[in-house]
């Protein structure tokens, strides 16, 4: 079966333009050279560095792994006349619940990934890269280092790329199950082969990275936007988007949606025109009750928050984020209570346990939301949730903490009623008047 | 101890891809390579990594606990993984899972007496959008239903 969905007349093909039509096999590097294929690193060999970056940086692309950093200003971090060796790590963890569209890059295009990396590794003076990918990936593993083993071969990779005298290795990484790993510091100790622990930063990875060394950690789908930029140049790929919001972006569909996929759609397309249009809208005829639109992480909005342009700055103005992409539709059947508490069951389970915030804090929304589910439990309990999650925005070593608290307030307070209704239902617990907690946080 | 030809080849590629004296990074990908050759990451296995990468058993210890695909006790032959998160979830990933359960007599993280099957629920597998979404071994099956799982155990089953 393909992944790759038919494209709808909405949609804003350029990371996935060699897809005209749904497929099995990936692009290898016949085709791939075909269609322009290594053009753009060519190109980016006969510029200067700082010229590259500032192409990245004109073009307002921005990080698709879900803080939405602006990409051109993160490479120009790095000191490229460090003494120290460079690094280029790309980050294919893809855990963030929701998410699915870097596999759909690997799978199909692999050499869009190389040569993205290859232009970043030039514009930071790298010479060599690793492609950290989530062990459950196998399957694309296997389709890298193809697409890895092919490259080489053409001299696009290795000791001397295309004659130019530039070296430059790379190779696939997996890791071995944890989502924690998909924090750029947690994944660079993963690659040093220790537990994904974060690190404190600063020093942020463009000083301090990989093997101590200067290093820039950018998403799949950020690498891919690359070869296209330094082609067409950074203007046209900020005109595709919104002011600060440059080009185009995967959305992943899945929920109670008609047509759920992964498409690609121009940043800033209003988030309703995606639901309804591109997705068929929801599913079964049902109304929407909410959307999760950035990934798990990412604070849920009500049906009628939904009328906004599904970009970074605008998402951040209603008070969520367009994160990773993934967007969860929720049909008027859902039981938040329900999704509150298996999103908190998750984000127990991959607490890391490094600080305590998280450690404990996960773990006490997992227990007050389980028995809400449960229909167990009182007003207290919303407050709890409400207060627990205050004390870990902000105050945990790394975002994982602010990643469960985020959703787990926005939730809690926006479908507070909900809630309150399940629990008062005839069967539910009744707690006594006045009975005290026994532990305070 | 020595592992096949293909996987000798793919150690001796991967250790060279890390910075000189910092081979420890080949950590994580050899004990998953490893187990899934050997079938569960072994004492034998821990000693031959640990010696070739020069780090200690407590250093193979500590990633053993952390890193959930790694596991020291043998899986089911077919090791059954559904996703229950949030897209899954909306889909019918519990019920699956549930159906697995009952369908193979085990719950979860536990295996059929004759080692055919193990079962796992699972984190997001990054297969929302084809939800819900499970793997057997390294292999994804998307838009699952009870009925569809019955008919996969059955053809596993005869595949003994
Ligand atoms: C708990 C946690 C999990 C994350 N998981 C991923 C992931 O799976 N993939 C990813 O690209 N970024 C993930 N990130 C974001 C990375 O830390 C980092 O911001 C990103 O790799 C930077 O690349 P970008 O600028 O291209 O987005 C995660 C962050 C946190 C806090
Ligand atoms: S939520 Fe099940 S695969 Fe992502």
């Amino acid at each position: 079966m393909t992944l790759l969905a038919p494209p709808h007349p909405l949609e804003k093909r350029v990371l996935l333009r060699r897809f005209p039509e749904p497929r099995t096999e990936p692009v290898w590097i016949d085709e791939y050279l075909r269609t322009d294929g290594y053009e753009a690193i060519r190109k980016a060999l006969a510029m200067e560095p700082e010229q590259i970056v500032d192409e990245v940086k004109k073009s307002a692309l921005r990080g698709r792994g879900g803080a939405g950093f602006p990409t051109g200003m993160k490479w120009s971090f790095v000191d490229r006349k460090s003494p120290k060796p460079k690094y280029v790590v790309v980050n294919a963890d893809e855990g963030e619940p929701g998410t699915c569209k870097d596999r759909i890059l690997m799978g199909y295009d692999p050499h869009r990934l190389i040569e993205g990396v290859l232009i970043g590794g030039r514009a930071i003076g790298a010479n060599r890269g690793w492609i950290y990918i989530r062990g459950e990936y196998r399957e694309y593993i296997d389709i890298l280092d193809r697409a890895i083993a092919e490259a080489y071969e053409r001299g696009f990779l290795g000791s001397n790329v295309l004659g130019t005298g530039w070296e430059f290795h790379l190779s696939t990484h997996t890791g071995a199950g944890s989502y924690e790993c998909g924090e750029e510091t947690a994944l660079l100790e993963s690659l040093e082969g220790k537990r994904g622990n974060p690190r404190l930063k600063p020093p942020f990875p463009a000083t301090s990275g990989a093997f101590q060394c200067p290093t820039i950690v950018n998403n799949v789908e950020t690498f891919c936007a690359v070869p296209d930029i330094i082609l067409n140049g950074g203007e046209w790929y900020a005109a595709l988007g919104t002011p600060k919001n440059g080009g185009t972006r995967l959305v992943c569909l899945s929920g109670h949606i008609e047509r759920p996929g992964v498409y690609e759609v121009p940043l800033g397309m209003n988030l309703l025109t995606i639901l309804n249009e591109i997705g068929g809208g929801v599913w079964k005829g049902r109304k929407l009750k909410a959307v999760i639109p950035g990934g798990s992480s990412s604070p849920v909005l009500k049906a009628e928050e939904c009328d906004i342009p599904a970009d970074y700055d605008s998402l951040a103005k209603a008070g969520s984020m367009l994160g990773s992409g993934a967007t969860v539709v929720l049909d008027e059947t859902t039981d938040m209570a329900k999704v509150l508490a298996r999103l908190m069951k998750f984000y127990a389970h991959e607490s890391c346990g490094w600080c305590i915030p998280c450690r404990e804090g996960t773990t006490w929304l997992k227990k007050i939301t389980a028995r809400l589910e449960e229909g167990i439990g009182s007003e207290r309990d919303i407050d709890t949730i409400d207060r627990i999650s205050q004390s870990m925005l902000g105050r945990t070593f790394c975002p994982l903490g602010d990643a469960a608290a985020m959703p787990a307030m926005a939730i809690a307070r926006k479908f507070r009623e909900e809630i309150l209704e399940k629990l008062s239902r005839a069967d539910a617990f009744a707690p006594v008047e006045g009975a005290q907690p026994l532990v305070v946080l | 101890m020595t592992f096949s030809p293909e996987l000798e080849a793919r150690f001796a590629k991967m250790i060279a891809s890390y910075p000189p004296g910092r081979q420890k990074g080949a950590l994580i990908p050899m004990l998953l390579y490893a187990q899934d050759e050997v079938g569960a990451v072994t004492d034998e296995v821990i000693e031959e990594v640990s010696r070739r990468l020069n780090v200690s058993r407590v250093e193979v210890e500590e990633v053993l606990g952390y890193y959930t695909m790694l596991t020291r006790e043998p899986r089911g032959k077919y090791h059954l993984q559904i996703c229950t998160n949030i897209s899954c979830l909306l889909t019918g990933g519990e019920e699956l899972f549930q159906h697995a359960c009952r369908k193979l007599g085990i719950g979860n993280r536990e295996k059929t007496p004759d080692g055919q099957f193990s079962l796992e629920e699972v984190e997001c597998l990054g297969a929302c959008s084809w939800a819900p979404a499970m793997q057997v071994n390294y292999d994804f099956h998307y838009h699952m239903t009870p009925e569809k799982l019955d008919q996969l155990i059955d053809s596993l089953r005869k595949l003994q």
